[in-house]
């Protein structure tokens, strides 16, 4: 909840919500229909407290939940020529790029931070289903770039969350090709050394699987995180079966060896922590500088790469 | 006997009547046909001239995916000499969607990677519909190794709707065989010739083009997400397939502005299924030339090169 709602709540609530302040203040879980308190739900990261369901968690409070001391610098959402195919479905692709901006109040479906995971400097990326399905236009391609670019310069690991119906139909090829994009992000990281590590949350389907999703140094997933190529509905009327239960979930991934691990979401900081330690141990024997604080005229957004 | 398109009905009428003529004067030799025919036939030319210069984008999907246009297999037999197909992923199964292997372009070596989607219902359950699955691209990933090791050019021909979404090919990790091809692909330090010959879909189909040089013959047609699929995510129908076409600018004149692609071979008059031999010989001389251009830069450049378009891709020149 923000400042402004926490701030302005008791007026708006009078006068507004006389009679469902339910609404607001619990939230029902969308697996074992429990009802939760917000401040309950949001002290868990969004994981139902009574059955261990992940709902969505919005990238600040992830962000928030990851950093140490919930310190760091987002960077700039990367400017990209808008609607450069003039895309007109239902509604012309301006319009929903509105409607996400004013739906979520981010710019974009990828945000990128830096900051420390137990004094590490690491740089973190994650993608918004919130905002158009989390799809991969390039503005999230392009997000992408500058991370790893950040990442190399910074000489930090590289962790990115993906959460994506797959590319951005609006932007046509300019979308499939933030697949190759994002892949030679991926390789900047390599070339340097530098971990790459992806946390794939629900849902990572599509293009996003198909590229960065799939080529972490090490695959971490949420607890029951559906993670696939073609969707569920395709598939069904490819072969024109049902789906076996459970299928495209993170833990039958795991066991197809798809991923590394399953780690419920309040883990995940303490799991990057130790991989990430012990990946960059090497690195940090021999130049232990990378892993001190920069000084902070160093970190101005004036070295930002173009 | 031909195939014509919706579009074509007009030209297939022309067509039909000299055929006709032709039958008639063949069972009478003292009828003289010849004007007639001459004249049918400068129609149903003119016709075919108009209606080919201006396409609508989901013409040319049924174009890009007409059953008589020339296929892989069809370049391999016309083009390569010594062809010797390679088989199998070394981990789990051979993948006919996709037909690799050795082979020499006007005596150059090259290793040749495309897909095929078969000419009869035979043909077709065999290739898979030129669907791969992971095997497909990791034998694909194999042999752009091999072709690594010993410094042979890469060819890819793409010609696929999309990779196979089936239950087995998610669980052997479809999602990541597609991401390793491209990333082998873009790290190669040999040339990595890209041509799309009919429909480049999706995932399925950038996991073999991301290339030094993206070739696309005149109406083929290059993808996110095939027009069925966008217009039932978008418009929630499957009825505004031809509005989707239009609106993803899938083309290759459209591609070609927007810097997707390098460079368009131009397609015999009424499209390559009409003379797929001429249509393949021009892809073979584009091809040609591309290579000899590739081959003056060093591994590095090659490399570089190829990651720096990708990188440069939609940052200039648009609006």
């Amino acid at each position: 909840m923000s400042w402004l709602s926490r701030v302005v709540r008791p007026k708006i609530q009078a006068v507004l919500r006389k009679r469902d302040t339910g609404d607001s203040l619990w939230h029902k879980c969308d697996a074992c229909n429990q009802m939760i308190f917000h401040r309950e739900l949001s002290d868990n990261l969004n994981v139902c407290p009574g059955c261990g369901h992940h709902m969505r968690i919005a990238p600040k409070e992830r962000f928030d939940s990851l950093f140490d001391e919930a310190q760091y610098e987002t960077l700039p959402t990367p400017q990209v020529a808008a609607d450069p195919l003039k895309f007109r479905d239902q509604k012309k692709y301006p319009e929903r790029l509105r409607e996400a901006r004013h739906k979520t109040g981010r710019e974009e479906a990828m945000s990128v931070a830096r900051g420390k995971i137990d004094a590490l400097p690491v740089t973190i990326a994650i993608q918004d289903f919130a905002f158009m399905g989390g799809s991969m236009g390039m503005a999230v391609g392009e997000s992408l770039v500058m991370a790893a670019e950040r990442a190399v310069k910074d000489q930090t690991p590289l962790i990115v969350f993906t959460a994506a119906g797959g590319a951005r139909m609006q932007e046509g090829m300019l979308s499939l090709m933030q697949m190759a994009r994002g892949t030679i992000a991926v390789q900047m990281l390599r070339e340097s050394a530098l971990p790459y590590i992806v946390v794939l949350t629900d849902p990572t389907t599509g293009g996003v699987t198909a590229s960065y999703g799939m080529l972490g140094d090490i695959h971490i997933a949420e607890p029951n995180a559906l993670i696939g190529f073609a969707g569920q509905r395709v598939i069904e009327q490819t072969i024109r079966e049902q789906l076996p239960e459970g299928f495209q979930r993170a833990e039958l991934l795991q066991s197809q060896g798809m991923v590394d691990m399953v780690v419920h979401r309040r883990e995940i900081r303490p799991t990057l922590s130790r991989i990430l330690q012990m990946l960059m141990y090497d690195r940090l024997q021999k130049n232990p500088a990378t892993a001190l604080p920069r000084p902070a005229a160093l970190t101005q957004a004036d070295d930002m790469p173009a | 006997m031909r195939t014509y398109l919706d579009f074509e009905k007009p030209i297939a009428e022309l067509e039909g009547k000299v055929e006709e003529l032709r039958q008639l004067a063949a069972e009478d030799p003292t009828m003289n046909i010849s004007d007639e025919v001459a004249k049918l036939e400068l129609k149903a030319d003119n016709l075919l001239r108009q209606s080919y210069a201006k396409l609508s984008p989901w013409q040319k999907t049924l174009v890009a995916r007409h059953p008589n246009r020339p296929h892989c297999q069809d370049y391999i037999d016309r083009l390569i000499d010594d062809f010797t197909p390679l088989a199998g992923d070394r981990g789990f199964a051979e993948d006919a969607a996709i037909i690799a292997g050795l082979g020499k372009l006007k005596g150059r070596p090259v290793m040749i990677i495309g897909q095929e989607k078969g000419n009869d219902i035979e043909s077709r359950m065999r290739h898979n519909f030129g669907m791969a699955r992971p095997e497909g691209y990791r034998k694909a990933i194999r042999l752009m190794n091999l072709a690594e090791q010993f410094r042979l050019p890469v060819i890819t021909l793409i010609d696929t709707p999309g990779a196979y979404p089936g239950i087995g090919a998610e669980e052997r990790g479809q999602a990541q065989a597609i991401a390793s091809s491209i990333e082998r692909s873009l790290s190669l330090t040999v040339p990595l010739i890209a041509v799309i010959i009919g429909e480049g879909m999706s995932g399925g189909a950038i996991a073999l083009a991301a290339g030094n040089d993206v070739l696309m013959l005149e109406h083929a047609i290059y993808s996110v997400i095939s027009p069925e699929g966008c217009s039932s995510i978008l418009w929630r129908s499957s009825d505004n397939a031809e509005e989707a076409a239009a609106a993803m600018k899938l083309t290759a004149q459209e591609l070609l502005s927007l810097k997707i692609i390098d460079e368009i071979i131009p397609e015999p008059m009424g499209g390559a299924h009409r003379e797929p031999a001429q249509a393949i010989h021009q892809a073979g001389e584009e091809i040609r030339k591309t290579l000899a251009k590739l081959e003056k830069l060093s591994p590095d450049e090659l490399k570089q090169g190829r990651r720096e378009k990708f990188l440069a891709m939609g940052r200039q020149g648009l609006h």
